[in-house]
This record gives C-alpha cells, sequence and structure tokens, in this order.
C-alpha cells in the first residue's frame, strides 16, 4: 500500500476513476441503444489498475493498450466527446470513426493506441521504446494487456527481445482473472503472471490493482527502475472486471457470488472512503466529483451525437500515405466501378492531384444493416 | 429435413463427427466452458469431455500447429480461431507447415486438418475483425478451401472436411450463422468437396457468389427477373479448391455473360483468379467483359456508413450483371455518394 498523494492529486486520481466508470457505464448504455456497434468490451472495476499505472508516466512517455482502452484513452487526457464520438462512428472520434470501440488513438497525448488482436501491441511497445532510446530520450512506454495475452507468442517473443536489447517498456499484464471466457488457471499453467518473464530476463513486480495507491506506487517504481536502468520489467496488475468480456458476454463461466465478491472491493468507494477519512475531502465530495463525471459524460454523449458521419467519399482517405511523385494506381477499382463512369469530381478532402476525371468512382448503396440474417452474429470475442 | 441454423448444422456436424470417429477432437479458445465465441460449438463440451473438446490458451499458431502435429500421428483435430484475421497470426502453421508437409515429405505423412472460422463484414468490428480473406489460402497449393453459404452446406461440407485427408480452411461467414435453412438429417449427409452448387438456373447471365455472396447473388437474381426481364444463373461453388470450374464454364457456354461476386479485396481476389480461368477458358463464349464486384480495396471501417458501402450489396451485383448484357444505365446508377479509389497523380 502506497502513500497517500498531495491533496490536488489524490482528488484528480479519483476524478478520473469516477469519469472512466460513468463513462463505460454509459457506453454501455448507448450500446443497448445501438448507437454503438461492433464490440463493446468495458474495463469497469479495473479503473485503480488503469489510473494508478498511467499517472506513474510523464506527460512524454508512452502508453500502448489494448481493445478494453477507452479509459486508457480517457487516462491520457483524450476528451471524453472524443472517445464517445469514435464509438459513436463519428468523424470527430479519436480515430476519424474508423477504428471503433476496439482501436483508440490519441498520438499527442502519447497514447499510442488499443489494439484488437491479442498481444499484437507488444512487439509495438518495443519499438516505441527502440525508437525512444535511438533517439536518445528517457522516454518509458507502458505496455498493457491482459492476462490471456500473456499465452500470445509475441509476449515471450517480445519480452526477449525486449530485455537483449535493453529497452525500457512496462509491460504490465492487467490480471482480471480472465481471458473472455476462460479462468486464469484454465490457460495458464503458470499463474503467478508476474514470474513468467523471469526465464527471459525479466523481472517481476505485482502490485493490488484494486488499489491505486499500491498500483501507482508499484508502478513508480517499476518506471524509475526502466528509466534508469534502461531495461524491461514486468508488473502483474492483479484485478476483476466487474461486466461481462463484452457485451454479448452471458457470463456462464463464473457466478455471480464471485463477482460481489470482487465488487466488494469496487477501486472507486475505496479510495474515496479512504479520501474521506483521511480529511483529504469532505464526505460530501465523491457526490460532487460523481456528479462533475455524469455532467461531463452527458456532453460526451450530447457531442457524440452531434458530430456527423463521415462522408461516403472517405472511404478511400487514408489507406495511403500518397506519394506526389509515385505513378500507378494504389487502390485498384472493379470492374463495377470501371462499368460505372466517373461522378463529376467528388473533392475528398485529399491531395488534388489523386483526383482525375478518369478516375471510376464507386458505387455507394447505404443499405440496412444485417440484410442476409435475421439476426445479428450473436457473437463475442 | 430439419429447419436448422447454419450454426446449428455446423454443430450438427461436429456432434455427429465426434460420435462416429474417436479421432476427431476439437480445439480452440473458448469452445468449451464459454460455447464458442459464435457458439458454434455449444453444447459439445459437456457431451464428449474435455479430453475431445479442448479450450486453448491464445495461441493461434500454435494451436495450428498442435492439430498439424496430431493429425500428422493420426488424430482428426478440428481447430476453430475466432475470426479469420486472428487466422493471420497462424499462417507460419498454415502455409509452411499444414499445407506443404505432405508434399515436402515426398507423400508420406498427409495433415488431415480442419481450420474453422468465420469472416465478413456488417457489424461494425472495423479493421481487425471483419475481413473475408478466402483469396489469401486460396493462393497456397496444398490446403483446400470450403466457403459454405447455406445451413445444409455447412453441415455437409464440414462433414466432408473433417473426413478429408488434406487440410481444409473451413471459412464461416458471420452474417449467416443465424440463418435458417434444410438440411438432410441424414448422419451420412455430406457434400463433395469439388462439386458447385447451381442455386438458380436462368440462360442471360452466369452469377458466381462466393461465401454469403452465394445469397446475396441469389437475391440479386431474383430483382433481375422480375424488375428487368433478366434470367441469371447463380452459381456458389461452394469449395474454392478443388474449384468445380467445369460447372461455371458450361454455364458461361450457355449465358455468355459473367459476372463475379465476392467480398473480399479486389486485388488479387477470387475474382480476379476466376475471371482469369473464364477469360482464359471461355473466351470465345463471353459476349462481354468478366465483370467483378469486390468489397472495396479498404481495411474494413467501423463507422456504419462507412461499412456499408465497403462491402457488395445486391444492387451492385444488379447493375454488374446489366452492365454485363449492356442494358445498365452508364451513369448515375447510384443512389449513394461516390468515393474514389486512388491512384497517384500523374
Ligand atoms: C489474436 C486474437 N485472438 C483472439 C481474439 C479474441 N479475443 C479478444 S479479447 C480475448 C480475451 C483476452 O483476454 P485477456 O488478454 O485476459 O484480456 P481481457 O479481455 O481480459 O482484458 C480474446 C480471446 C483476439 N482479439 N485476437
Ligand atoms: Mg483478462
Amino acid at each position: 500500500m502506497g502513500t497517500l498523494p498531495a491533496p490536488d492529486l489524490a482528488r484528480e486520481w479519483l476524478t478520473t476513476m469516477t469519469l472512466i466508470r460513468r463513462f463505460e457505464e454509459r457506453a454501455g448504455e448507448m450500446y443497448a441503444r445501438a448507437k454503438i456497434g461492433g464490440f463493446l468490451h468495458l474495463s469497469i472495476g479495473e479503473e485503480a489498475t488503469i489510473v494508478g499505472s498511467a499517472r506513474a508516466l510523464r506527460d512524454s512517455d508512452y502508453l500502448i493498450s489494448t481493445y478494453r482502452s477507452h479509459g486508457h484513452a480517457l487516462v491520457r487526457g483524450t476528451p471524453p466527446e472524443k472517445v464517445m464520438a469514435e464509438l459513436f462512428g463519428r468523424v470527430d472520434g479519436c480515430s476519424g470513426g474508423r477504428g471503433g470501440s476496439m482501436h483508440m488513438f490519441d498520438l499527442a497525448n502519447r497514447f499510442m493506441g488499443g489494439y484488437g488482436i491479442v498481444g499484437g501491441n507488444l512487439p509495438i511497445a518495443a519499438g516505441i521504446a527502440l525508437a525512444s532510446d535511438y533517439r536518445g530520450s528517457d522516454e518509458v512506454t507502458l505496455c498493457t494487456f491482459g492476462d490471456g495475452a500473456s499465452n500470445q507468442g509475441t509476449f515471450g517473443e517480445t519480452l526477449n527481445l525486449a530485455a537483449l536489447w535493453k529497452l525500457p517498456v512496462v509491460f504490465m499484464v492487467t490480471n482480471n482473472q480472465f481471458g473472455m471466457g476462460t479462468a486464469l488457471r484454465r490457460h495458464s499453467a503458470v499463474t503467478d503472471l508476474q514470474r513468467k518473464g523471469e526465464s527471459l530476463g525479466v523481472p517481476g513486480m505485482r502490485c493490488d490493482g484494486m488499489d491505486i495507491l499500491d498500483t501507482h506506487a508499484v508502478l513508480v517504481e517499476a518506471v524509475q527502475r526502466v528509466r534508469e536502468d534502461r531495461r524491461p520489467v514486468l508488473v502483474e496488475a492483479v484485478t476483476y472486471r466487474f461486466r461481462g468480456h463484452s457485451m454479448a458476454d452471458p457470463e456462464q463461466y463464473r457466478t455471480k457470488a464471485e463477482v460481489a465478491h470482487w465488487q466488494e472491493r469496487d477501486p472507486i468507494p475505496a479510495f474515496a472512503g479512504l479520501l474521506v477519512r483521511e480529511g483529504v475531502i469532505d464526505a460530501a465530495e465523491p457526490q460532487r466529483i460523481d456528479a462533475e463525471a455524469l455532467a461531463r459524460v452527458d456532453a460526451a454523449v450530447a457531442f457524440a451525437e452531434d458530430s456527423p458521419f463521415p462522408a461516403p467519399e472517405s472511404l478511400y482517405d487514408d489507406v495511403y500515405v500518397l506519394g506526389p511523385e509515385v505513378r500507378g494506381w494504389y487502390s485498384m477499382p472493379t470492374s463495377e466501378e470501371t462499368a460505372n463512369p466517373p461522378y463529376a469530381g467528388a473533392e475528398t478532402g485529399q491531395s488534388a492531384e489523386a483526383m482525375n476525371d478518369e478516375i471510376p468512382q464507386r458505387l455507394t448503396h447505404a443499405l440496412a444493416a444485417g440484410e442476409d440474417s435475421g439476426e445479428g452474429p450473436a457473437g463475442d470475442s | 429435413m430439419a429447419q436448422m441454423r447454419y450454426r446449428e448444422a455446423l454443430n450438427a456436424a461436429l456432434r455427429e463427427e465426434l460420435a462416429r470417429d474417436e479421432r476427431v477432437i476439437l480445439m480452440g479458445e473458448d469452445i468449451g466452458v464459454f460455447g464458442g465465441a459464435f457458439k458454434v460449438t455449444d453444447g459439445l463440451l459437456e457431451q464428449f469431455g474435455e479430453r475431445r473438446v479442448r479450450d486453448t490458451p491464445i495461441s493461434e499458431n500454435t494451436i495450428v500447429g498442435v492439430g498439424v502435429g496430431a493429425a500428422m500421428t493420426g488424430l482428426r483435430p478440428v481447430v476453430e480461431l475466432m475470426t479469420i484475421n486472428f487466422a493471420l497470426l497462424a499462417f507460419d502453421q498454415i502455409v509452411n507447415h499444414a499445407a506443404h508437409i505432405h508434399y515436402m515429405f515426398g507423400g508420406q505423412v498427409s495433415v488431415p486438418l480442419v481450420v474453422r472460422m468465420p469472416q465478413g463484414a456488417g457489424h461494425q468490428l472495423g479493421p481487425t475483425h471483419s475481413h473475408c480473406l478466402e483469396a489469401m489460402f486460396l493462393h497456397v497449393p496444398g490446403l483446400l478451401v470450403a466457403v459454405p453459404a447455406t445451413a445444409a452446406d455447412a453441415k455437409g461440407l464440414l462433414k466432408s472436411a473433417i473426413r478429408e485427408e488434406n487440410p481444409v480452411i473451413f471459412i464461416e461467414h458471420e452474417s449467416l450463422y443465424g440463418v435458417r435453412g434444410e438440411v438432410p438429417e441424414d448422419e451420412d449427409h455430406v457434400v463433395h468437396f469439388g462439386l458447385a452448387r447451381v442455386a438458380r438456373e436462368g440462360s442471360d447471365v452466369t452469377i458466381v457468389g462466393v461465401s454469403r455472396m452465394a445469397v446475396t447473388a441469389e437475391r440479386a437474381a431474383e430483382t433481375l427477373a422480375a424488375e428487368h426481364g433478366v434470367q441469371a444463373e447463380v452459381i456458389d461453388p461452394r469449395t474454392l479448391r478443388p474449384l468445380d470450374l467445369d460447372t461455371i464454364l458450361a454455364s458461361v457456354r450457355k449465358t455468355n455473360h459473367c459476372v463475379i461476386v465476392e467480398e473480399g479485396w479486389p486485388h488479387g481476389g477470387v475474382g480476379a483468379n476466376l475471371a482469369a480461368l473464364v477469360g482464359e477458358q471461355a473466351f470465345d463464349d463471353l459476349d462481354a467483359p468478366v465483370q467483378r464486384v469486390t468489397g472495396a480495396d479498404v481495411p474494413m471501417p467501423y463507422s456504419k456508413p462507412l461499412e456499408d458501402i465497403a462491402y457488395p450489396h445486391e444492387p451492385h451485383i444488379v447493375h454488374a450483371a446489366l452492365a454485363a448484357l449492356n442494358l445498365a444505365p452508364r451513369t448515375g446508377a447510384s443512389s449513394g455518394t461516390p468515393a474514389t479509389p486512388r491512384r497517384a497523380a500523374r
């Protein structure tokens, strides 16, 4: 258990944890109202892990995460408006509506993205750290991933390489006890996850991911070691997700009693209660913070509602960085497109040279979703 | 015959083959306790136990590789990958190993492995979960590729796949899981590989539809008949390798026009391949160039309006067929706003 930070900091931590909680709850509601599509993975229950770890970073350090990353964007300072707009698939979303829930991004705040492929972010984190080192900076990269991801080949490969090349990465395994519906002991031979890097030359540490003070204290030490010694560490944050894996999860793999047991350790009331008891904030403050968070989230929803959908003619934007000196087709029209002569040159907001009257256009028909079946995929992954 | 959903038909095939052949085992992420990401394996753990129905860690390349080794030594593993994009993590075991072992070792061992996975857009899963990649597997000698479009074929082709001596990439479609169809209840309902299904007969234009696009093409054919007096013949190849080219060529010889519809990307796509084959072998029978309808040449975007225009729908197929027949309006056929494929400046 770490020590209490200065009052302003403590208040900010509670505020950010509360914002993440309220944001996630509202996102869940918006999903139920079909404002949000695809898969939606919430991090309710994991707020102390998110805020405690991210607050151990400097603004110039990097954070990289998974498909469960709304909280990571928020903690790095991405406005809730932009995160909600991304969930709504709107142009003002932090990925322009292209990525959705699983693919948040905020370069300015050095949030290097959420990634939909389990284990996909680990090598990328090592590459970011390589670039930091190469540029002679002392930046650190915090790479978060799940307990399930620690079984992916990239885990062993990246930890070995990062240790070998002395790359400044804090690998943080967010052990929320499950990879989808598979409990830790059913997917990992070694359940003491902090030890999984030992044979690869990456020392382990552990924090109580339900306790923001402990999480922060351990991560401060981890970040400092990495920054000074220029070598990776692996931190296991022990936590729990209170909601299903994603919204379609019937949660038959765990009992209500188990969830309730962990909910008793809900990190937000725990920290709020501590701050009140320690006299850092008065007893009414948590409620004020909560009301502010709700207002913030209301504003985010209103913003997202008002933001337009991406224009159809933007479909091909940003597949490539277009080189002005390069000849030839980047993207291929089909004969269906070739058969249909161009519409008068639509303005696409991209390099004007790329526009040409001879360029075949794509037919567009925005039909209702799910036209081929009576139901959605009823999937979850 | 029984009315079954596509997903239930797959479940029935797995259940029957598990019961029929002790060598069959299932492996995959969340296929057991969770019942499968798309509930295809629901109930199989309960019926057959953990020895035969195995939840695995998230380790795609390794799970497929374990399947390869077990297949080489007498088992008939069926590996489930949650989504076709995750098969990219297993490309090493699929291509360098599963596909090549029989050839590389001079035919001494075979790899009777099935790797099942769903593909397809339409559910806003964005650029890491929504693609149609059958062309990537079709490219590889040594692999067989099945793309069932109906519940009956889902069952019949999966049973064939499990009994096959070669490695099979078995590609399901996410949007079809909930679709019902008539399925023979016969335990021996197998659909042999290399036999296309003529979904609809017609004399004016041949439309080849791959995976879900066979279903969309059938609907387009009804519209062509009702609104344009055009009789389209719709062919679902069922397996891309082995390919029933004869059925397609015979149809083209009859109709003299050909449209190929797929959801995947146009560059090096299934349609590109098939158009070349038809062009090479039936050039004299064609009255017009083969038309291709494909997904847009972009990573699949999340936002609904963009996703909608990034894969083919019925009107695209109707229009392509009319264009092949020189009946299409040459401009303004679209109800939407145009997007522009990119090329560099000259
Ligand atoms: C390569 C790959 N395989 C499978 C999946 C499907 N999937 C998404 S999340 C998930 C579970 C991951 O569990 P964990 O790493 O513990 O993270 P958590 O979801 O608990 O945050 C799975 C199997 C995927 N997205 N990518
Ligand atoms: Mg987990």
